[in-house]
């Protein structure tokens, strides 16, 4: 077989459990598995991101957040699988800005296992949209192709209007802009726990947006997974 | 000849002028594009065509079946297949279109545009002379040149006589670093030549200029554009010749033109067409300094993969590496894998702490082959022909396990290649080291033994 990621073969076979459950084999060589981080050990209890052993349970952004008394609460959590290493940087702008769809393949395991692991079935998957104009941009909607790697349908719930790229934006400036995203239509929200689906969570900014949104139309909790704790 | 009124050639078709881009890569308003295609003037293709196999990207030329895949594409709202392989130049998608100009803008005439006052050696005039017949024939031409024996020469007289007759000049190679070296040489030999370099992070690429360098994937960008094709594929190690460099050549040339390539290691199939006189070729057998190429020497070192897992080294092999540290001579060691290289690098060190490891995407290799051209360096492991402005002028060269697979008879020729370029030290020692002697390697020694009697036989060679 063939990397997914560096196109050299490999033996997908790594032991024989693999092959006597029939359990899907890596699409990625060693060498390129080896490469991504998984975040693991003690992790902050909001954000999900990793924390010294001998650090409080919430990390100082997370406390920031929950001592505003206008974000409070909105975010029951978020759960990331990757470290955004160099390695992750070059993977995603392959994947996303270039537009390699199928990369993706590689985070189904490791995302799907999270997934089980914080969440379950008895959340609905909402992928963060994007907007219109960046959608027709890019082809495609990598939250919406991470939502389809998981063993459960995703619900389109929520729209975005088009606004400037968030990167090149500070956080007080996100974090003062108007809300980006809209219902779209009129969903059955009312009691819903829901967990929102995203590439990288970077400040929290996005996730906590489409959360009010969700929580204002009736969900019960808002959580999230995203690929990458930035 | 039919020729555009200006008003015509709208800023549509004289901004694509002789590229050949996708639909949406173009900074005009839909409508625009729309009408210049029903007028005629731009012509659209699509970018994937449906193969028996599966498919072909249209741009890069791309059909095998792992390298194409499939996402629900929000564009035409169905699942789209795309081409992997040149994602880079913008992804090409089932319902992506091709556009191009239906004319292309004529160039301007250069009266004598060539200033170089280096003179060639009786093999390099004669082989120029056949570039130069190619170039008025529009024909093909296979340049096979030793390495070292000073092509880029070659080629000025022809290029010179096609920028008088206002033709466009490009030529490509697989080698961002061969692009880099080869511009300012061109720049000093044509001064007065608009001349455009085209690599990934160049402004200019795309721009259409009388001289083009261009690397690869930059190429698939232009369309029917060049009078005059010149493939440079010599010193391409690890990188094996590229299906895709020859397609991209054979989209960005005209109809009517030349192609020349420029090769030390042509594939076996080319060598028997050039012996039986089925392809035309220039053969440079010696190099510029008329020395024949030092002949590789073959030793067997056993099993040298388990010795490596125990930690060792054959002895040999380190016999021949302490030999070059107490002469002082510095010396390549080539290795088939990373994870090798890795490995006898950390043996070597503890002989000599400042031999290092260099493989072909390392972030640091441009410092250690710094320190190797300065001679910090006494040895270095690699696993790849560095910059080809590595040419060190006294080394020894060595192959750890010249039998594996990845080194082919002309990735032998090649790495053997590397020694005694310099006209003060035209000796050296080649060794390929082996666990079992393969064809590929018994081929390399013979090309290189032939290469050296012809070159006697012509008169080249000065001893």
């Amino acid at each position: 077989m063939n990397c997914l990621l560096c196109h050299s073969p490999y033996n997908p076979i790594a032991n024989w459990r693999q092959l006597l459950f029939l359990e899907d084999f890596d699409v990625l060589c060693p060498r390129c598995r080896g490469a991504f981080q998984l975040i693991d050990g003690r992790l902050c209890e909001m954000c999900g991101r990793s924390l010294e052993e001998s650090a409080p349970s919430i990390c100082a952004d997370c406390l920031d957040w929950e001592e505003d008394e206008r974000w409070r609460g909105v975010l029951a959590k978020n759960r990331s699988v990757y470290v955004y290493n160099e390695w992750m940087k070059e993977v995603i702008a392959l994947w996303k800005f270039r537009g390699d769809y199928v990369v993706a393949e590689a985070f189904r395991q490791p995302l799907t296992a999270v997934f089980r692991r914080d969440f379950g079935s008895g959340w609905q998957l909402v992928p963060i949209p994007l907007s219109a104009e960046r959608l027709h941009e890019r082809g495609f909607n990598q939250a919406e192709a991470l939502a389809r790697l998981l063993p459960l349908p995703s619900v389109p719930w929520l729209a975005r209007k088009h606004s400037e790229k968030q990167s090149k934006k500070s956080r007080r400036e996100r974090l003062e802009t108007d809300n980006p995203f809209f219902l779209s239509g009129h969903p059955p929200i009312n009691g819903k726990r829901i967990v929102l689906i995203d590439d990288i969570y970077t400040t929290g900014v996005t996730v906590r947006h489409a959360a009010r949104v969700l929580l204002e139309a009736g969900a019960a909790e808002v959580g999230s997974l995203t690929l990458v704790r930035a | 000849m039919y020729i555009l009124p200006s008003s015509v050639a709208s800023p549509l078709v004289s901004w694509l002028n002789g590229q050949r881009l996708l639909r949406e890569q173009l900074p005009f308003p839909d409508e625009d594009i729309a009408a210049a295609v029903q007028a005629g003037l731009l012509h659209e293709q699509p970018g994937l065509i449906k193969t028996a196999r599966a498919w072909r990207c249209v741009r890069c030329g791309n059909d095998d079946p792992h390298l194409f895949a499939s996402f629900p594409c929000a564009r035409c709202g169905s699942d789209c297949t795309y081409c992997r392989k040149c994602l880079v130049m913008g992804r090409i998608g089932t319902c992506t279109r091709l556009v191009h100009a239906a004319l292309l803008l004529p160039s301007e005439r250069y009266e004598a545009p060539f200033t170089w006052d280096g003179e060639l050696s009786a093999a390099q005039a004669e082989a120029a002379q056949a570039v130069c017949q190619a170039v008025l024939d529009r024909s093909e031409l296979t340049v096979w040149a030793v390495c070292g024996a000073g092509k880029t020469e070659i080629l000025f007289p022809a290029i010179a006589a096609a920028l008088e007759n206002g033709e466009r000049v490009c030529l490509a190679t697989p080698r961002i670093d061969v692009v880099r070296e080869l511009a300012p040489r061109f720049r000093q030999a044509f001064p007065r030549v608009p001349l455009a370099v085209w690599h990934g992070g160049s402004e200019e690429r795309g721009r259409i200029a009388p001289l083009v360098l261009s690397t690869t994937h930059q190429l698939l960008r232009a369309y029917r554009a060049f009078d005059v094709m010149i493939i440079d594929e010599v010193d391409a190690f690890p990188y094996s010749v590229e299906p895709m460099l020859e397609y991209a050549a054979s989209q960005a040339r005209k109809e009517q033109s030349s192609l020349i390539y420029l090769t030390a290691t042509p594939s076996r199939v080319w060598q028997l067409d050039i012996r039986r006189g089925r392809r035309n070729a220039a053969v440079i057998p010696a190099r510029y300094h008329g020395c024949p190429l030092p002949v590789p020497a073959f030793e067997w070192c056993g099993n040298w993969r388990k010795r490596l897992e125990r930690g060792r080294l054959p002895q040999n092999v380190l016999a021949w590496v302490l030999r070059r540290l107490e002469q002082g001579k510095q010396a390549f060691l080539f290795v088939p894998r990373i994870d090798e290289l890795e490995a006898v690098t950390r043996l070597l060190q503890r002989v000599n702490p400042t031999i290092v490891g260099v493989h072909a995407e390392a972030p640091d290799r441009a410092e250690h082959v710094q320190a190797f051209r300065d001679g910090r360096v006494p040895l270095l492991v690699t696993t790849t022909i560095l910059e080809r402005g590595v040419t060190v002028p006294n080394i020894d060269v060595a192959v750890l396990g010249a039998e594996d697979r990845i080194f082919t008879e002309s990735a032998l020729v090649q790495i053997a290649g590397r020694v005694g370029r310099h006209a003060a030290f035209p000796d050296g020692d080649v060794r390929f080291f082996h666990h079992g002697k393969t064809n590929a390697m018994v081929r390399a020694r013979r090309h290189i033994l032939r290469m050296n009697e012809e070159a006697k036989k012509r008169g080249l060679l000065r001893r």
